[in-house]
């Protein structure tokens, strides 16, 4: 008899043990969940959480831009742009036209992507270094796509050049030309293919760069869509990443995306990354650009 | 040959800071490549600063130190327009010595 009860008794206070705790989780539980189901409180306690999550790397990126060896990339890409090289033996100095008048790189990179009547067709800031060295100075354009992003202990020439150009860019506003009929309508597909949903995991940037508030992990996500948060994704670009210490584009970061949602990578300078950035970068229009940066 | 240094100098109330921002590999020789063989060790090991000819800083670099290096520094004295020359030498042999002034 005994031996049949002493279960009994065992499982009614294992359940009972089982229970307080069971129970407390609930409310707890629901007490995290009450706010969050109220729209205006909870975006406060992100903000506020953002701050101090964000504060380290902002105090840390501010030591480290005092020392960003984006620098070298740009003195290096410097002295590639003034360098006669290439099959034709020519300098892009003296025959790359980014814009604004052959040579001229003031300026030029925040006013890209746009329209280029030589090429009929709108480019990025690295799309059109890359068009050049292939038809200015002679590259091959097949030779650079084999290798067109840093990895392991080198940085390919365009991405140099892109930061030097890029550079010559600090401090100024973003205005790509999206009244002109072309770059908007490459800014429209940028933005359909911002909201396009597919692959395995099934979803779009917009999925979570398309509102406020989102986050992965501990790092708050820009929402694309609007200005203050499209400079976000265009700030820092072309960046030294301290991890694996890398030189690498905005195209690199494009490709990246692309990725991470586990679809095909692009081909290089292709015209969907071209779209992507003409969306990103004239969404962030009339936003202060800071020039190449040091990310994480 | 080796990449320029970015050198920056600044002096205040008799105190100048310089600050150097030096590219290199800094390969420690202990990573494997794909194909597993040894990624043979490759860095800074010596650096000089000198100002105005004469040795305000030396110092003896390893493996722990990051890929592309900042250094910064102070010493005592030093004008605006004085010239400040860095070099350093990695364990190739390999040398290379870029020059700033102080602003």
């Amino acid at each position: 008899m005994i031996d049949i009860k002493y279960p009994i008794a065992l499982g009614v206070t294992a359940a009972l043990l089982v229970m307080p705790p069971a129970v407390t989780a609930g409310t707890k539980r629901a007490a995290v969940k009450a706010p969050t189901t109220k729209a205006k409180p909870a975006p406060a306690a992100a903000a506020v959480e953002k701050d101090a999550a964000t504060l380290d790397f902002e105090k840390h990126r501010a030591e480290m831009e005092d020392a960003s060896p984006a620098e070298l990339f740009e003195a290096k890409g410097e002295d590639l742009w003034k360098s006669k090289r290439g099959l034709k033996n020519v300098s892009l100095a003296e025959s790359c036209d980014l814009g604004s008048g052959i040579g001229v790189v003031g300026g030029a990179y925040v006013g890209m992507p746009r329209y280029f009547a030589d090429a009929d067709a709108v480019m990025d800031a690295e799309r059109r270094i890359v068009w050049c060295m292939v038809e200015k100075q002679g590259f091959n354009f097949a030779e650079i796509a084999k290798k067109p992003f840093a990895s392991g202990n080198s940085a390919p020439d365009q991405t140099s050049i892109v930061t030097y150009v890029a550079a010559q860019s600090r401090n100024m506003k973003i205005a790509v030309p999206l009244n002109d009929p072309r770059v908007r309508d490459v800014f429209e597909t940028g933005k359909e293919v911002a909201a396009y949903r597919a692959g395995p995991y099934d979803f779009s940037c917009n999925t979570c760069h398309g509102s406020d508030g989102k986050r992965i992990r501990m790092q708050n996500l820009p929402n694309l869509s609007k200005p203050e948060g499209a400079i976000i994704g265009v700030q820092g670009w072309p960046g030294y990443r301290m991890t694996g210490g890398l030189m690498l584009t905005h195209q690199w970061r494009m490709n990246d995306c692309f990725r991470q949602q586990r679809f095909p990578e692009p081909k290089y300078a292709s015209d969907v990354v071209t779209a992507l950035l003409t969306y990103m970068i004239g969404t962030a229009n009339g936003q202060l650009y800071k020039g190449p940066g040091i990310k994480r | 040959m080796a990449d320029p240094m970015k050198i920056r100098a600044t002096s205040k109330d008799g105190v100048t800071e310089v600050k150097v921002l030096m590219s290199h590999e800094m390969e420690t020789g202990q990573r494997k490549d794909a194909a597993g063989a040894v990624v043979p060790a490759w860095f800074i090991t010596d650096v000089t600063a000198q100002h105005n000819g004469k040795t305000v800083m030396q110092a003896e670099f390893g493996t722990s130190v990051a890929k592309n290096p900042y250094l910064s520094f102070k010493f005592k004295g030093g004008a605006k327009g004085d010239k400040i020359v860095v070099s350093w030498v990695d364990n190739k042999g390999d040398k290379r010595t870029d020059e700033g002034a102080i602003a």
